[in-house]
């Protein structure tokens, strides 16, 4: 998994079937990178649907939130359209799992994501990193924690 | 672990002792089927414990998923203004399946509030701004899911069965 003051990995992948997106897009910006297993989850309140409750309180960081898994387009489509999800997802999916590997957060065995979040600073560094254990929804505390770090410093 | 931040204190809908050997904090949502499975439970626990126990619960209401939990979470703090939050907090549980916002007029009735203050009071967004100050401190305390427990101030990550959350007190009292 990436360490934290190096430079977050750039990448393009879909945002929507007919849309993609850079990360370098949202320089200027703080960003939450949530690399999550798969959409559907099954309980409520899983972490995606959590984070869509917080935007307005990581907005008030200058921070936008993205979920990214190995899940297709139209899947993530799908789901953000079934839970009313109002960030982007993005689709890891072709080549299956390369930006999650290029953040060292893959899980080989599953052919998935491990579920890790990286908060980006305005400047592209990577500020705070966490892989949570398999299963455990780590809520928000932390990138809250690291949003504030990141605007006390300046 | 995760901290429960701020700490239980007067401004919280505190059912027993404040100063009980254990307390009890639910992030709940109104609307959630979890929070309706675990009400009956934390009822238990309470019936258990009794005064080895004090019950507090905070607002988490998950508005995007569940159109009335907000509704009904303002609905219990105006039920509060005229002392009866906890008689609401049961209430709504007790009628999950039919949440609406005729229903929370229908239970305020049966509680016999003063229903012109109460319609006031729905409308308030002091009341809505309490309810939102309990979601940010559910989101600085690591709440990720409702409901999330916390035992005397730190987060109880195991299941919310009887016996394991019984457990988890237990253990803490028996100390």
């Amino acid at each position: 998994m990436l360490g934290i003051n190096i430079a977050a990995p750039d990448f393009e992948l879909n945002a929507t079937p007919d849309q993609k997106f850079s990360l370098s897009e949202l320089r200027g910006k703080n960003v939450i990178l949530t690399f999550y297993p798969a959409d559907w989850s099954p309980v409520c309140g899983d972490q995606m649907s959590l984070y869509n409750e917080m935007l307005h309180y990581f907005s008030k960081y200058n921070a936008e939130i993205l979920g990214i898994s190995v899940d297709g387009k139209w899947c993530h489509a799908a789901f953000r359209d079934a839970r009313k999800l109002h960030f982007t997802l993005l689709a890891d999916f072709e080549p299956k799992g390369a930006v999650a590997k290029q953040y060292g957060v893959y899980n080989d065995k599953e052919g998935r994501c491990d579920r890790a979040l990286f908060v980006i600073d305005a400047e592209g560094i990577i500020r705070w990193s966490y892989l949570s254990p398999t299963g455990i929804n780590p809520g928000a505390d932390g990138i809250l924690d690291a949003l504030e770090m990141i605007s006390s410093k300046k | 672990m995760a901290k429960l931040k701020p700490p239980v204190s007067e401004q919280d809908h505190v059912k027993g002792d404040i100063h009980a050997p254990v307390v009890l904090v639910e992030y709940g949502d109104f609307q959630c089927p979890h929070c309706g499975a675990a009400f009956p439970i934390v009822n238990h626990i309470e019936e258990t414990y009794k005064k080895k126990l004090a019950f507090v619960f905070r607002h988490f209401p998950l508005a995007e998923s569940h159109p009335y939990a907000q509704a009904a979470a303002v609905a219990s703090e105006a039920a509060a203004n005229q002392g009866k939050f906890w008689q609401m907090h049961s209430l709504i549980y007790k009628n999950q399946n039919e949440l609406g916002l005729e229903m929370l007029l229908a239970l305020a009735q049966s509680l016999k509030l003063d229903m012109k203050i109460f319609q006031q009071d729905f409308k308030d967004p002091k009341l809505f701004k309490k309810v939102e100050d309990n979601f940010e401190s559910g989101i600085v305390s690591g709440v990720n899911g409702t409901p999330s427990f916390y035992i005397n101030g730190t987060k109880y990550n195991g299941a919310y069965d009887y016996e394991s959350l019984s457990e988890a007190i237990g253990s803490i009292i028996n100390y």
